[in-house]
């Protein structure tokens, strides 16, 4: 599969990553992409005809435990964690502003 | 004491010819030392490492029953999560974060004795084979400073070949583990895909990652393995019933074993010197009883394809945790929550995580699923059956780790192809979630250390270990030293 790896494809790559690259990461990603994708466009020519898909080593089945009450992590250690906090609470900008 | 394996070592603390106290100092002493040589260590956790040394010193002397390695300082990869002491898995992203629980093994191991003495360096996430990725600097090799220590575990092999460390936790999703081995000249154990549970590993690629010691010998490793395996309700994916026991002495000889050799490993792109030392290793296996065939390993042209399709997808899908609200690194200036989550991930990753990110989202989107990720599954089930094949033929396989001994700082950062083109006898093996043991086997013309991986059929760690023993009881590249190093 030749894929054209051109500003228009980094710039919905940056979306689907949540991320926003300076001039000199789209220039070096371009060409690595390139390169790379262009190396794993090689299992084309693999015959998989028939051939399950395999997403995990083994093949796993449920694990059920006791639906039982445990405790909770201590809310003051996990809020230390965040960048931005109240008292209580992880604060985010806003989502919704007016008009909206 | 610096002589003495970690099953020595333990057993020196237990008939109270010294303390678990002096143990610990004496080994802070020398990363303090050295470590701003190799910068193998993010973190040195003194103060606990202290407190939780008298804690186990007065369970020995109280006449509990610990484990081979009570009293054995030991340091983690920065990506296990430890409960009051940072950890970053070498990312910015992460800075400052600290983690509010222990993974499993960390309790396994406070369960047996062992003492936490720091967090070590790594790639970035665990994304890269040279431990150069991380915001944390690069990690030295104990064998030539000028060279890289292997990755993404490079941290842990390069403290324990400099001296600082008797054993250490890494990780390996590709290779992570045994190559760093190969590259320092260290002992180590990748096992089975669920035999060690992955709760508190921070994610890279969950269907592949696993946790294993690295050490210097497999004697230590086995016994670390031994302490961190078995079931884990919190982690689903951990089936092995109990934990492994490797007690039971090796007999020294390995009449009626079958290993196989994959010839076409030994064919092109390898270096002569490693080349070499694999085939005087199978001739060791050889003189020591076993059968070593030879054989072409099917698949080979696709396997680096489909792990990094793999590898990356699932990568994208993990890291999208971080969004720069909840913990690690957030953009100051950021208005929005879209301008939240881009900045902060922008800013927070370095590039081959969002090299890898982007590589992800690439082959999970729309129009390409089909044609790169489903089409890498498909790969994987297929080399998966390859494997179930050859253990119908052999009890396990001899093969190199790395094509090359270790490479100069900063020769192939750039380069992220012939980087990736280096995990080609790596990286099948975690596709198809098999455990496999990497050993010292020689040294290159310029005396940097050779490794060699014997992989065996899932859940095989006991016939593997066996193995090893028989090899190493008969080699001693395992005790060999850095030229530099006084332990």
């Amino acid at each position: 599969m030749k894929i054209e790896i051109d500003d228009k494809l980094i710039t919905y790559l940056e979306d689907l990553s949540g991320l926003a690259l300076i001039d000199d990461e789209k220039t070096r990603l371009k060409g690595d992409l390139k390169d790379v994708l262009g190396h794993m466009a090689s299992l084309s020519e693999l015959n998989t005809e028939g051939v399950p898909e395999r997403s995990h080593p083994f093949d796993n089945v449920n694990a059920f435990r006791e639906d039982s009450a445990e405790p909770s992590f201590d809310r003051e250690l996990i809020l230390k964690n965040a960048p931005n906090r109240n008292d209580e609470m992880i604060i985010a900008p806003k989502t919704l502003y007016d008009g909206e | 004491m610096f002589e003495l394996s970690a099953l020595e070592l333990s057993a020196l603390i237990c008939e109270k010819k010294m303390s678990v106290t002096e143990a610990v100092r004496a080994y802070i002493d020398v990363i303090k030392k050295s470590d701003n040589v190799y910068n193998a260590f993010v973190a040195i956790s003194e103060e606990k490492a202290l407190a939780v040394a008298a804690d186990v010193q007065k369970r020995i002397d109280a006449g509990e029953k610990l484990s081979p390695l009570a009293g054995v300082p030991i340091a983690l990869k920065d990506n296990i999560s430890t409960l009051g002491i940072p950890t970053t898995c070498s990312s910015k992203m992460l800075s400052g974060y600290t983690p509010v629980y222990s993974a499993t093994v960390v309790d396994r191991l406070e369960q047996a004795g062992l003492i936490v003495l720091g967090k070590l360096n790594m790639d970035e996430f665990g994304m890269g084979g040279s431990s150069e990725t991380g915001f944390s600097g690069t990690v030295k090799n104990p064998w030539d400073v000028s060279r890289v220590a292997g990755g993404s575990s490079g941290g842990c092999a390069a403290a324990v070949a400099g001296g600082e460390i008797p054993l250490t936790l890494g990780s390996d999703t590709g290779g992570s583990i045994r190559q760093p081995c190969s590259f320092c000249g260290t002992t180590g154990i990748k096992p089975t895909y669920g035999a060690v549970s992955r709760y508190g590993l921070i994610a890279y690629a969950s269907s592949m990652d696993q946790i294993g010691p690295i050490g210097r010998d497999v004697d230590d490793c086995a016994a670390l393995l031994s302490v961190i395996s078995g079931f884990d309700r919190k982690d689903s994916t951990c089936v092995i019933k109990k934990p492994f026991d490797f007690r039971s002495a090796s007999s020294g000889d390995l009449s009626g074993v079958k290993i196989g050799l994959p010839r076409n490993y030994l064919e092109d792109g390898i270096d002569s010197s490693v080349k070499n030392a694999i085939l005087t290793a199978a001739k060791e296996f050889e003189d020591s009883g076993a059968v070593v065939e030879e054989f072409e390993m099917p698949l080979t042209s696709y396997m680096i394809a489909a792990y990094y399709i793999i590898a990356c997808a699932e990568a994208s899908s993990n890291l999208s945790r971080y969004d720069g609200l909840k913990y690690g690194y957030r953009n100051p200036d950021a208005k929005s929550l879209a301008d939240v989550y881009k900045l902060s991930r922008s800013e927070g990753f370095g590039l081959e995580v969002k090299r890898r990110i982007m590589l992800g989202s690439f082959v999970l989107s729309s129009g390409y699923y089909d044609a790169y990720y489903k089409k890498a599954l498909k790969a994987r089930a297929l080399i998966k059956d390859a494997y179930n094949k050859l253990f119908e033929l052999y009890d396990m396989v001899l093969s190199p780790i790395a094509p090359t001994t270790a490479y100069k700082l900063g020769e192939n950062i750039n380069d992220p192809m012939k980087m990736y083109l280096g995990d080609i006898y790596s990286v099948s093996v975690n596709l198809a979630g098999l455990p496999a043991v990497a050993l010292p086997c020689g040294f290159d013309e310029s005396g940097l250390p050779i490794g060699f991986q014997l992989v065996g059929d899932a859940f095989s760690e006991n016939k593997l270990v066996d193995t090893a023993r028989v090899y190493q009881h008969r080699t001693d590249f395992h005790k060999r030293k850095p030229p530099q190093i006084a332990f």
